[in-house]
C-alpha cells in the first residue's frame, strides 16, 4: 500500500507544471480563475499550444501523434491543468470521436481528421441526444436515407454542446427501422457547413448559450463519412461512451473549485470576521472536502487498477461520475451561499457565481444521469 | 502508487478468513458472547501462535515490526468475523501506546508479554463528565513517597473485564480540561482500591466502569513522562482510530455481501426483491459508500504512524468523521433492505449494525470528529 506517485510520475508532474507556468496565456488563466467563460479562440488557441509541446492528445498512440500516456499520467496532467486554471480540453474531439476513428475509422478518415483534431483546426461537437431520446438513446429517430453515394439526413439533435463553434459533428443516425432499435444505427461524420443544417440556441437556466438544437433537413453526407459498417453504429457509440468516462470524477476541477471556495470563505468578512469562522458554514466545507478526499483516493484506486491491468474503465467508473458530479454541485452551491444577498443579482458581464450553481445542475443529468449510473452499477457491478 | 496488499498481507488475510469460517462462525460467536468470559482464550492463544499479537511491535521486544497497513488487514477480518477477543484494546490501542511512549523499561516489561499472549490490557481514558474529550481528566494522581496514589472514576473502559492491566489517565497538574499535566499509569486490574463494574456492550463484548480509591502504584508504573501523557494518548488513539476504520471496512463489506445476496434470493410478488429499482439504487449507494469508506480507511492507515502530527491528526479525524457517517448509512440501509430479518437477534446483520454503531461511538463519533476536522480548516 503506497499512496505516493513514483519518482517518474512526480517528475512528469513537475514538467507539466513548468510548462503551464510558462505557456498558459495570462488572460485565459484570469478568466478561469474568476469563473468567466472562455471563447472559441481561447480554447482552440490552448489546443494549439498543447500541440506545439506534443501534448495535443497525450493518451493517443504515438503513431497518431500522441504520447501514449497511461491513465495515471493523464490524471496528473488533468489535475495540474485544473490547478493552474488551464482550460479543460474539449472532450468531443480528443477524447471521444478520435478514439472511435482510431478503432473503427478507415485510413482516409484517420489521415484527414486526426491531425486536424491535434492541431486545433477542427472543433467537433456531438449529435447523440434527440428530443425523444435522452437516457434511452437507442430510440433515436434522425433518419439517414441512401441517395446514390450519399446519405440524406433528416431529423433533430438536441443538447448539443457548443455546436455554434463546431466545424464537424459526429452523429448517430437511423439507417434501418426493422429489428432491435440498437441494430439500425450508423455513425456519421458531418461537415457543419453542409446546406440543410440549422443550429438553434437553447438558452439554459443561467442565461447562457452553451447548448443547441440542431436540425437536419435532407443534409447530404457522402458515404465515405460513415465510420465503420452501416447499422453497427451502436457498438461505436458505446465504445465512445466508455472513453468519455475517463476522468469522469473530475478531481482536478473539484479541487480547483474547493480551493476557490476556501479562499472566498477566508477573505469574505462578515462584520469584520471571516466567513470561515462561521462554524456551520465551515462544517459544510469540511464535509465536502472529506467527500472529495475519499473520491480522490477511490479514483486513484480505479486508475491504478486500470494502469496495472492495462484495461479500459469498467462499470465502477459510474460511482466516480455520481460522486464527482455531486461534489462539484455542492461546491458551487456553497460558493453561492458564501456571497449571501450579493448572490441575488444576475450579472451577465462578470463571474456569475449563482449561474454556475444553476448551470452545474446539468452534471448529474448529462453523460448518463445519476439514476442511469445507478442502473449500471446495479446491473454490471452488483449483478442485480 | 499501489493499492494492493503485499503477498504477505494477502496470506495473512487468507489465514484469518479461513480460521473465521472454520472456527468462528456466527453460532460459535453467539455462544462465546454469552459465555462468562465473553471471548475465547483458545482463539487468543491461536492469535499468539499466528504472531498477530506481536504484529505491531519492534523486533527487539519480541514483535514482528508490522506497520499500520498490516494492522488494517487484521482489523478488516476482526470486522468481518465480529471477533470478541480484545485484540484492538490490547494490541493496537494499549500496545501501541506503550510502544510509542518513548524508551522505557515498561516496553520491555509489557510488549513481549502481549506478544506471547500472556498479558491483556485496557485503556481507561474517558470520564463521564468529559464525553469524548480525552483531555477531560478529573481523576487525580498524587505523589506519595516513591509512588503515586490514584483516585477518581473512569467510564466505558472497553475489554477491562479480561484485562490484566489498565492504562489509566490521571491528572498530576493543571485544571480539569488542560492537556498539560495528564499522566498515564499502568495499573494492575486487581490492585487494591480499584473496583470494576462490569457490563456487556451493545454487540456482546465486555466493558466496565472503574472507581479508583487511593490506588497505589510505584514510579515504574508511569507510562512516558509525568505530565506529558496527553500527546502519547493522542498518538495511540490516532492509531487505534485507524484500526477502527479498517474494522468498519470489514463490516460494511460483509453487510453489502449479505444484503446483495438477500436481494437476489428473497422473493416477493413472485420475483426477487433485487429486481425493484428502488432497492437496486439503494444497494448502488451502499456499494459506493463502501468504496469511499475503504479509501478513507487507507488514508487513515498510511497516515497512522506519520511523525507529522498535524497531518496525521487531519487524516485520522477526517477518516473517522467520514466513515462514521457513511458506515451508519450502510448499516441502517442493510437493516432496512433485510426487512424484518434485519432486526432479528438471530441474524448476523443486526450484530454487524450494532458493531458499526459502537465503532462510531468509540473515541469520538462522526459529528465530534467533523468538528475537529472543520477546526483545522480555520487554523
Amino acid at each position: 500500500m503506497n499512496l505516493n506517485f513514483t519518482p517518474e510520475e512526480e517528475s512528469f508532474r513537475a514538467e507539466v507544471r513548468a510548462f503551464l507556468a510558462a505557456e498558459l496565456p495570462a488572460d485565459t488563466r484570469e478568466k478561469l480563475s474568476t469563473g468567466r467563460r472562455l471563447t472559441r479562440d481561447d480554447m482552440l488557441n490552448w489546443q494549439k499550444i498543447l500541440h506545439r509541446r506534443g501534448w495535443g492528445a497525450g493518451m493517443w498512440p504515438k503513431r497518431f501523434g500522441g504520447q501514449e500516456w497511461n491513465v495515471v499520467q493523464q490524471h496528473i496532467f488533468d489535475e495540474e491543468c485544473a490547478t493552474a486554471n488551464a482550460p479543460p480540453q474539449i472532450p468531443f474531439a480528443v477524447k471521444m470521436v478520435a478514439p472511435v476513428l482510431m478503432a473503427f475509422g478507415d485510413a482516409a478518415q484517420q489521415e484527414y481528421f486526426l491531425p486536424r483534431i491535434l492541431s486545433g483546426e477542427h472543433w467537433w461537437c456531438q449529435g447523440y441526444s434527440e428530443p425523444g431520446s435522452g437516457s434511452d438513446l437507442a430510440s433515436l429517430r434522425t433518419r439517414a436515407v441512401r441517395d446514390g453515394d450519399d446519405y440524406l439526413v433528416t431529423g433533430q439533435k438536441t443538447w448539443n454542446t457548443l455546436g455554434q463553434y463546431a466545424d464537424w459533428i459526429f452523429c448517430l443516425v437511423r439507417t434501418q427501422t426493422e429489428g432491435r432499435p440498437q441494430e439500425g444505427i450508423s455513425f456519421l461524420l458531418i461537415d457543419m457547413k453542409t446546406p440543410g443544417i440549422t443550429v438553434r440556441p437553447i438558452i439554459t437556466i443561467e442565461g447562457e448559450h452553451e447548448v443547441n438544437d440542431i436540425f437536419f433537413d435532407h443534409v447530404r453526407v457522402p458515404m465515405r463519412n460513415r465510420v465503420g459498417e452501416e447499422n453497427k453504429g451502436w457498438t461505436y457509440a458505446k465504445f465512445l461512451l466508455s472513453h468519455e468516462r475517463t476522468n469522469t470524477a473530475g478531481i482536478g476541477n473539484c479541487k480547483r473549485a474547493l480551493a476557490r471556495l476556501k479562499q472566498v470563505a477566508a477573505t469574505r468578512l462578515v462584520s469584520g470576521r471571516p466567513l470561515l469562522a462561521d462554524v456551520r458554514f465551515r462544517d459544510r466545507i469540511a464535509r465536502v472536502e472529506l467527500e472529495l478526499r475519499a473520491l480522490e483516493i477511490t479514483n486513484l484506486r480505479v486508475l491504478s487498477a486500470m494502469s496495472g491491468e492495462g484495461r479500459a474503465p469498467g462499470p465502477e467508473v459510474s460511482a466516480l461520475k455520481i460522486k464527482g458530479s455531486e461534489i462539484v454541485q455542492e461546491l458551487a452551491e456553497l460558493h453561492m451561499h458564501a456571497l449571501g444577498p450579493a448572490a441575488l443579482a444576475y450579472r451577465a458581464d462578470a463571474a456569475n457565481v449563482p449561474g454556475e450553481y444553476f448551470n452545474l445542475r446539468k452534471t448529474t443529468i448529462y453523460a448518463g444521469s445519476t439514476e442511469i449510473q445507478k442502473n449500471i452499477i446495479s446491473k454490471l457491478v452488483l449483478g442485480l | 502508487m499501489d493499492f494492493r496488499y503485499t503477498d504477505e498481507q494477502l496470506a495473512l488475510q487468507d489465514t484469518l478468513q479461513r480460521w473465521i469460517s472454520r472456527d468462528y462462525d456466527f453460532e460459535r460467536r453467539r455462544s462465546l458472547s454469552r459465555s462468562e468470559r465473553g471471548y475465547s482464550p483458545e482463539a487468543w492463544a491461536h492469535f499468539a501462535d499466528l504472531g498477530l499479537l506481536a504484529l505491531p511491535f519492534p523486533e527487539e521486544f519480541g514483535g514482528l515490526g508490522g506497520n499500520p497497513v498490516d494492522l488494517m488487514v487484521v482489523m478488516e477480518q476482526v470486522g468481518q468475523g465480529l471477533l470478541l477477543e480484545p485484540y484492538w484494546s490490547t494490541v493496537v490501542l494499549c500496545g501501541g501506546l506503550i510502544r510509542d511512549s518513548g524508551p522505557h523499561p515498561l516496553q520491555q516489561r509489557v510488549l513481549p508479554e502481549i506478544a506471547a499472549g500472556r498479558m491483556k490490557l485496557a485503556l481507561a481514558a474517558h470520564e463521564e463528565a468529559g464525553r469524548y474529550e480525552l483531555c477531560h481528566v478529573e481523576c487525580t494522581a498524587t505523589r506519595r513517597g516513591a509512588g503515586w496514589t490514584l483516585s477518581g472514576a473512569k467510564t466505558a473502559v472497553l475489554d477491562v473485564p479480561s484485562a490484566d492491566y489498565v492504562v489509566v489517565s490521571a491528572r498530576t497538574a493543571g485544571g480539569a480540561t488542560d492537556t498539560d499535566g495528564i499522566s498515564l499509569f499502568l495499573v494492575k486490574r486487581d490492585a487494591p482500591g480499584l473496583t470494576v463494574s462490569e457490563y456487556q456492550t451493545q454487540f456482546g463484548g465486555r466493558a466496565g466502569d472503574l472507581r479508583l480509591e487511593s490506588v497505589v502504584v510505584d514510579d515504574a508504573a508511569v507510562v512516558g513522562e509525568v505530565g506529558k501523557g496527553f500527546a502519547v494518548l493522542q498518538r495511540a488513539v490516532d492509531g487505534a482510530i485507524a484500526a477502527l476504520c479498517a474494522e468498519s471496512v470489514g463490516i460494511v463489506t460483509a453487510l453489502n455481501q449479505a444484503t446483495l445476496s438477500y436481494l437476489k434470493t428473497r422473493k416477493q410478488f413472485g420475483v426477487p426483491i433485487g429486481t425493484f429499482q428502488a432497492l437496486q439504487h439503494r444497494m448502488a449507494d451502499m456499494y459506493i459508500a463502501a468504496e469511499q469508506i475503504r479509501s478513507m480507511a487507507i488514508v487513515a492507515a498510511v497516515s497512522a504512524d506519520s511523525e507529522d502530527v498535524a497531518e496525521r491528526h487531519r487524516a485520522i479525524v477526517g477518516a473517522k468523521a467520514y466513515i462514521g457517517q457513511a458506515a451508519r448509512f450502510v448499516g441502517q440501509q442493510a437493516v432496512q433492505l433485510h426487512g424484518g430479518m434485519g432486526i432479528v437477534e438471530e441474524h448476523m446483520v443486526s450484530h454487524y449494525f450494532k458493531r458499526l454503531t459502537m465503532i462510531d461511538l468509540t473515541l469520538g463519533d462522526a459529528d465530534y470528529h467533523l468538528a475537529r476536522y472543520s477546526d483545522t480548516l480555520a487554523a
